[in-house]
């Protein structure tokens, strides 16, 4: 086992938008995990408003994952056999709203992606822009308390890319969603109101509003 | 409901790689519930042995014969109904590869005890008056073209010599489980013949079939009959009708046993194939399984969208296998007609044939299912890109 991160202690405000960067294998990826509740520490605590997270057991935290953290992912990781609406839908399968409702909260985060009109596509049918919207508009469907983001505009071309951390700055302003986003593009991390740098699984101190 | 959805469009989203092995299950099945058809039908003399009926032979072989004296002796033990009685023929038609089950019989007490054999009145009361008259099968008939009226002439195997008959009856199952290629002719007409050539080997029979009053009982019947000739110069063995056709089976054991291996290892073959087939429609849904997983759902939903599909092709296989099974079986049978008088797909071959697709299903989803299941999130999403 090699170890990848090392001593880090920090904490994220509600509301925040914080960007972490980092040269690849800094370990930026399985920091999300982490926090995201998708990989287990070896030792520590992660604290989530009031859960520990560490002690959560698989299903606990399947749970918490799907009430609390929306993800977002650079190759957007859509389910290529469901349409848009349908992949929207997906994660509010977990929940006890009624069919008609499911349906009517997916159209809605849709519609506020800009993507009512491709509801019924397949994600092989769309573009790499319109994929990660449809993705966005996944992670926000059960109006979670967290957004993660690993590299969200990696795959994206320049004018997608401002498109979605466009939307990504809208919905910390406006809707007050708290979002960690792992990036090594300096003008995706300008989009950030905290900055942090990871490097060699070390996290620098120095946390400061966002110079970029 | 989603579940369903994605484990259906998952099923056949490799539309070529899907139909492959539906096609692949569909052969396999296909093949399997004809072999096991096979097997049904050497077994169908037996299904179709009536409780009521003892069949006596002599002790030492059936081809040693007993006296036709016996008869009466048979049906004075108690509880016997009825005697008839007979003798294998052996002949064959024009040349030997016309084979087909000809006996010589007593014609009046036989077709008491067999009705399932249906005569035509008129057509049997023809047969009973004529002494070279002759009774075939349906089938029989059909295939060799034979009309009533028609005479036909045997070559003794066993008796020398050609043997000329009437047909004066054509008879019908009385389901499609009885054997319709059958030829039956008067015992008479064949002692007469033999007092000709074998004076010595006249006045004798091969079997004895006896109606028993009770089938509760026949096995006492049957102690009583055979008590009878003990000491005799030609002890009897008497058993159940279903018994002594068993005992003909046993014969061909061996191959009905290579039958039913083979069959077995067909499914064997298409678990395999099957098997694999999921196990690489997994490992590249491995990144869809991370990410419902990170959605929040679990061991139990996977395992619902791994089996489901594995259930899906291998259903659509093996119900596309069952139906060819029943066409392609009267294609055979009917070819086969010789060797295999009752070819007819069973409901125990299409009960098989469901188990046989569930278990494919059941043991080509576990592996794959065990790997998408104990692989961690953040493994199957690295796997994405």
């Amino acid at each position: 086992m090699v170890p990848v991160l090392y001593d880090i202690t920090f904490d994220i405000a509600e509301g925040e938008f914080l960007a972490l960067m980092g040269p690849s294998g800094s370990g930026k990826t399985t920091l999300l995990n982490l926090i995201a509740g998708i990989d287990k520490a070896d030792k520590g605590s992660i604290h989530v408003g009031d859960v520990d997270i560490t002690t959560l057991s698989e299903t606990e935290l399947a749970a918490w994952r799907a009430n609390s953290v929306g993800f977002i992912f650079q190759f957007y990781n859509l389910i290529p056999v469901l349409r848009a609406v349908e992949n929207v839908e997906l994660p509010l399968h977990l929940t006890t709203l009624s069919t008609r409702s499911r349906r009517e909260h997916a159209e809605r985060a849709l519609a506020m992606v800009g993507l009512d009109h491709r509801m019924d596509h397949y994600p092989g049918e769309m573009s790499g822009g319109e994929q990660q919207r449809v993705a966005i508009a996944r992670a926000i469907v059960t109006d979670p308390t967290i957004l993660v983001a690993d590299e969200p505009t990696g795959d994206l071309d320049r004018v997608s890319a401002e498109e979605i951390l466009s939307m990504m700055e809208r919905l910390n302003r406006d809707m007050g969603k708290t979002i960690i986003m792992v990036t090594h593009d300096p003008r995706a991390a300008a989009r950030a109101g905290v900055l942090r740098h990871l490097d060699k699984g070390y996290l620098n101190d120095d946390a400061h509003q966002n110079p970029l | 409901m989603m579940l369903t959805k994605i484990l259906f469009r998952n099923a056949f989203h490799n539309k070529l790689r899907s139909s492959l092995t539906i096609l692949g299950i569909a052969v396999a099945i296909l093949a399997f519930g004809l072999l096991r058809t096979v097997v049904s039908s050497f077994y169908a003399g037996v299904e179709a042995a009536s409780a009521s009926r003892l069949v006596t032979r002599n002790a030492i072989s059936i081809i040693f014969p007993l006296p036709i004296a016996y008869t009466e002796k048979i049906r004075q033990v108690e509880g016997v109904k009825l005697v008839s009685y007979g003798n294998w023929f052996g002949g064959v038609y024009i040349d030997e590869k016309n084979f087909f089950p000809n006996f010589c019989i007593e014609p009046h007490s036989y077709f008491a005890l067999y009705p399932e054999f249906v005569l035509n009145d008129a057509q049997k009361k023809a047969f009973l008056t004529d002494r070279k008259g002759a009774v075939a099968g349906r089938k029989l008939a059909a295939k060799y073209g034979w009309r009533i009226g028609d005479t036909i002439t045997l070559k003794g195997t066993i008796y020398p010599g050609n043997w000329d008959f009437v047909l004066r009856a054509i008879y019908k199952g009385r389901d499609n489980t009885i054997d319709e290629t059958q030829f039956f002719f008067h015992w008479a007409y064949l002692n007469e013949g033999i007092k000709k050539i074998w004076p010595r080997y006249a006045e004798q029979v091969g079997f004895f079939m006896i109606g028993v009053n009770r089938p509760d009982v026949a096995a006492d019947t049957a102690v009583m009959i055979d008590q009878r000739f003990k000491n005799s110069l030609a002890e009897t063995l008497t058993e159940t009708e279903k018994a002594f056709n068993l005992g003909f089976l046993a014969m061909a054991e061996a191959i009905v046993t290579a039958i039913q291996m083979v069959s077995f290892v067909v499914i064997f073959i298409i678990l395999a194939v099957v098997a694999n087939t999921m196990a690489m429609t997994t490992r590249e849904r491995t990144g869809d399984y991370a990410i419902l997983k990170t959605l929040g759902f679990g061991a139990k939903d996977i395992t619902i969208l791994i089996f489901g599909e594995a259930l899906v092709i291998t259903l659509t296989g093996a119900a596309i296998g069952m139906v060819l099974t029943f066409p392609t079986s009267r294609i055979f049978g009917s070819q086969l007609a010789t060797y295999f008088p009752v070819f007819l797909v069973s409901t125990e071959t299409i009960y098989m044939d469901i188990a046989a697709a569930f278990c494919i299903a059941f043991f080509a989803a576990i592996i794959p299912t065990r790997h998408a299941i104990r692989i961690r999130i953040a493994d199957g999403l690295r796997r994405i890109g």
